[in-house]
């Protein structure tokens, strides 16, 4: 039952995907720790931290496009539930610095000592155990969107109201963890990591590990997001983002549609967070700023939004490009990254992935009604698309 | 006659002040003469003022001369003798003299042994006549000699001046006199005061003067009843002072005095925090117009229009940027018009926010109508792009925006400060919300707003060019952030990312009042200025926005459309 859940999941493009990916994890790492230095297939480290920070970024905007692209919630807030599961992790390595620190001390984090805290805050037991801590990074971002989910889609709170209060939650934890008496290092955040899981943090194999690891998780994450979008329940999803009202009217529960997807959607982003601190080295408040999560947003607009694939593919591309602009010319990049915010969104609806696949399928269609009116027995596979009078909806397109 | 001279620069500072009474006075002395027209004229403003100085002994400073040079003669004990002849006089012209002595500014020529006061000129001496305080020529090093004071001395000298300046004809000096007794709580200066309490006329000043009676009688051994009064007195002071004072007091006091003290204070605790509420209410209000300026044309393009803007707080911006171009304009060409820079900037923040509010809609948002998240993300980018605009074109850092005159200082009213820049700042906002209003309700450009927001195809249909409107609201909204900026520019700092800071709040402000209505608004700044001032105190300031945050998205969850929902089907559009 689980090979069909999976293989239901599957079909070209997500094959294609999962080949390219396949190819990432074992090539990169490969080529950073086999390839001798000299040799043009040697990947220098810094590119396999930077590519692992992207896959981190496909993962935060895949969550994203769950459900903004499936189910109509535009989030501006989850670089929260990012963040959250980045400090989560970052209290680990905090922990695992013990005795190395510039303090000394083997209990407390050199900021806690510099603050002359007594002793640790009861919410920092746990931390020194990695399975405790890899809990803490789906729970403590799950947790916090069940709760807000749950109120907020009960009142159905909809729209720009959702988009604009999700915000305000980022915005209020920002504030809260630039306090220096929350206990996460206030303004500097957490920081100076040393190893993990007994690795030092800093060698080239952990630094290849990673990449693999956050490689490893998008595909799993992919996989999961594909098998909720293509069930029973996936259609539902696209039901309540294309009519919310009908959908309640014809008796399904929208409000814990909406709740499932969004706290796995909430979890999804706390695994990118925490993938995203070892390999950065630092996790602090700015990473709860609003601008992060409008940000994310933009990638999978440019990549193509209900189409999983695309949120990738924007992730990577966007943030390739802001590598490049940030380093050549630091001045054209907010110019850019807000053309790209219009342009997109005036021009390019469906993004890169949808536009080309629409372009596709038009193709396809045309051929295949070519060829039964030159007499052959098979009928067009899907009926023409009309392209839709309201620009509302970006539609995904049904995968052949 | 020697006191109508002018008198000459050569005085010590702090003697200044007192100079000035002393001048008025000259002018009561010659009263008897002819007077000129402007001397009658000054002694008329003089009386017109209530400045009316009491009836002084108004005795001639040469009769006075000898008394001071009494003072060069014998030992400390015979110099403090000679102090008290000198306040016996109860003339307010031997108070430079005195002060000069505690200073150790008072020498006496060894040939004749007149006194002087004396400051280092070059070699030797500069001479000043104590009295006339006109320069009395130089004298070299050997030929004067201080006179010499001890701290006990000094003392004397201090609660000597204190009553004489009690007795000063200008109101400020008494006033200050009094305010001097009230800190030190020198019982000896009591008799002192009951003597200017029976001369003083000045409502004000008889006031401190009682409090500083007060202060000092607590602090002396008279009996229960004057003590028991003096409690009274303090009390209805309510400062602060008055409770620390009486507090510092309570535990040498005892039986009903005690109890008196005990009460006045509790007293005292409920008035300040009366007036603590009060100033609260006002940083309430203050933070409350703030806010309400900012988010009120997000009322408009959000709440009427429905479209989200998210370049808004670029639009306070530019209106800063405005005012900014605008003071430089005119520091380099016009310096005399700097006072009115700010009603110069008004219209040109609102023409230029609001041409750019024009381009936008006309560019991007028409395409999104219909696509609020769309929307919401384009105008995201139009932001960015408008900052990243001003910072090419102004550089990063802060720039500096100055407060004209009228804009600077505080007044106090009872217990509170308040500054002119917040005052200005709640008035301001209180008109162009009534100026919004006004143009809304009253006007064919905002009826036909209205009635696009209630219905556009009717609206459309009756004839009314739709698409013209939108871009008229839209540059309106824009419009009215850009004069946001204008007044933002004179509490913030002006820099690129002015408006981000703005952005979130102002919808906070808008969801939490309702969409579509500018009364809520209103409601929902004021509401939400005090509640973060409310809540400062005791959460600290950013505690205390989070937890408005936090109470603004439980708010919604019980109530998605805002205090004052709109009703009908204009909801479901």
């Amino acid at each position: 039952m689980m090979t069909s859940f999976l293989f239901r999941a599957m079909d070209a493009r997500a094959g294609i995907f999962l080949a390219i990916m396949a190819a990432a994890i074992v090539l990169v790492p490969a080529g950073n720790l086999l390839v001798p230095e000299g040799s043009p297939f040697h990947v220098p480290t810094y590119a396999v931290t930077l590519m692992g920070k992207y896959l981190t970024y496909a993962l935060l905007a895949l969550a994203v496009d769950l459900v903004w692209g499936f189910c109509g919630i535009l989030s501006l807030g989850h670089a929260a539930f990012f963040a959250l599961g980045g400090y989560a992790m970052g209290m680990y390595l905090m922990r695992q610095i013990g005795t190395r620190g510039v303090y000394g001390d083997p209990i407390l984090p050199d900021f806690m000592v510099f603050l002359n805290w007594p002793e640790l805050p009861w919410y920092w037991y746990g931390f020194d155990m990695f399975w405790f801590a890899a809990l803490m990074v789906v729970l403590v971002p799950g947790v916090l969107a069940f709760v807000f989910g749950w109120f907020a889609f009960r009142s159905r709170v909809t729209g720009v109201y959702l988009s604009i209060i999700t915000q305000a939650l980022t915005y209020a934890l920002l504030l809260a963890f630039f306090r220096n008496d929350m206990g996460f290092g206030g303004n500097n955040g957490l920081t100076d990591f040393k190893d993990i899981l007994g690795f030092d943090i800093q060698a080239d194999s952990t630094r290849a590990g990673l990449f693999a690891a956050s490689g490893i998780a998008l595909v799993f994450c992919y996989v999961i997001c594909r098998a909720v979008t293509r069930s029973k329940l996936g259609k539902v999803l696209v039901a309540v983002r294309d009519a919310e009202s009908r959908t309640r009217f014809l008796g399904y529960r929208v409000e814990h549609y909406k709740l499932f997807v969004w706290t796995l959607s909430a979890m999804m982003a706390g695994v990118a967070g925490a993938l995203y601190v070892p390999q950065v080295g630092i996790i602090n408040p700015g990473e709860f700023a609003p601008a992060n999560s409008i940000e994310v947003v933009i990638w999978v607009a440019v990549g193509g939004r209900g189409t999983l694939v695309g949120a990738v593919l924007g992730a990577v591309l966007v943030n390739f490009a802001k590598t490049w602009f940030t380093a050549a010319l630091p001045d054209i990049w907010l110019f850019a990254l807000g053309g790209l915010f219009v342009v997109v969104t005036l021009f390019l609806p469906k993004g890169i992935v949808g536009t080309f696949s629409q372009g596709w399928t038009a193709l396809r269609q045309r051929k295949a009604s070519a060829d039964y009116e030159a007499g052959s027995d098979e009928p067009p596979s899907s009926p023409p698309h009309a392209p839709s009078a309201t620009a509302r909806d970006a539609e995904p397109q049904p995968a052949e | 006659m020697g006191g109508t001279k002018k008198f000459k620069r050569l005085i010590p500072r702090d003697a200044a002040e007192r100079l000035l009474g002393m001048r008025r006075l000259t002018f009561i002395r010659n009263a008897g003469g002819p007077m000129s027209f402007s001397r009658s004229l000054l002694l008329f403003l003089f009386l017109a003022m209530g400045l009316t100085a009491p009836a002084l002994a108004q005795s001639d400073p040469e009769a006075l001369r000898p008394l001071i040079n009494e003072l060069a003669k014998g030992k400390y004990d015979d110099t403090q003798k000679q102090i008290g002849a000198l306040v016996a006089t109860g003339d307010p012209a031997v108070a430079p003299a005195l002060e000069a002595l505690g200073d150790g500014d008072l020498y006496f020529r060894k040939s004749d042994g007149m006194v002087f006061i004396a400051s280092k000129a070059g070699k030797g001496y500069a001479l000043t006549d104590p009295l006339t305080l006109e320069s009395a020529g130089e004298a070299g090093r050997r030929d004067v000699k201080k006179i010499k004071v001890n701290n006990k001395l000094r003392r004397v000298l201090r609660s000597a001046l204190g009553s004489l300046t009690l007795m000063a004809p200008d109101p400020a000096v008494r006033k200050q006199a009094a305010e001097a007794v009230f800190k030190s709580r020198d019982p000896d200066s009591i008799e002192a005061l009951d003597a200017a309490l029976a001369a003083e006329t000045d409502d004000s000043v008889r006031t401190v003067m009682e409090q500083a009676r007060a202060a000092a009688v607590l602090n002396s051994d008279l009996g229960d009843e004057d003590k028991l009064a003096a409690v009274e007195v303090l009390a209805s002071m309510g400062t602060r002072q008055a409770m620390s004072l009486l507090l510092s007091v309570q535990s040498s006091l005892e039986g009903p005095v005690r109890d008196a003290t005990a009460a006045a204070v509790t007293k005292i605790e409920k008035s300040i925090a009366a007036w603590d509420a009060a100033q609260n209410i006002w940083y309430g209000l203050s933070l409350g117009s703030v806010l309400l300026l900012a988010a009120i044309g997000l009322a408009i393009t959000f709440g009427v229009m429905g479209v989200i803007n998210m370049a808004h707080g670029e639009m306070v911006m530019i209106g800063a940027y405005v005012t900014f171009v605008v003071q430089e304009m005119i520091r380099t060409s016009m310096p005399g018009l700097f006072d009115y820079s700010l009603f110069i900037a008004l219209p040109l923040a609102f023409l230029v926010s609001g041409a750019i509010g024009v381009a936008i809609e006309r560019g991007v948002i028409r395409w999104l109508y219909g696509r609020p998240l769309e929307t919401l993300l384009a105008t995201w980018g139009i932001s960015l792009i408008l900052q990243q605009a001003v910072r090419s074109l102004f550089g990063p850092t802060n720039r500096e925006v100055g407060n004209p005159d009228w804009m600077s200082g505080a007044f106090e009213v009872g217990q509170m400060t308040i500054t002119y820049n917040r005052m200005w700042i709640i008035v301001f906002a209180m008109l162009v919300f009534a100026g919004l209003m006004l143009v809304l309700k009253k006007t064919p450009f905002g009826l036909y707003t209205r009635a696009v927001t209630q219905n556009r195809r009717m609206a459309a249909s009756m004839g009314i060019r739709t698409p013209w409107v939108d871009a008229l609201t839209f540059g309106l909204g824009s419009g009215i952030a850009g004069i946001a900026g204008v007044a933002l520019s004179q509490i913030d700092n002006v820099s690129p990312n002015l408006g981000q800071g703005y952005i979130i709040d102002s919808f906070m402000v808008v969801v939490f009042g309702g969409v579509g209505n500018l009364w809520g608004t209103l409601v929902g700044a004021m509401t939400l200025g005090v509640v973060n001032k409310f809540l400062e105190p005791y959460a600290g300031a950013v505690l205390g926005k989070i937890l408005v945050l936090v109470f603004i998205i439980l708010f919604i969850q019980k109530r998605p459309r805002g205090l004052f929902a709109l009703k009908g089907r204009a909801v479901e559009a």
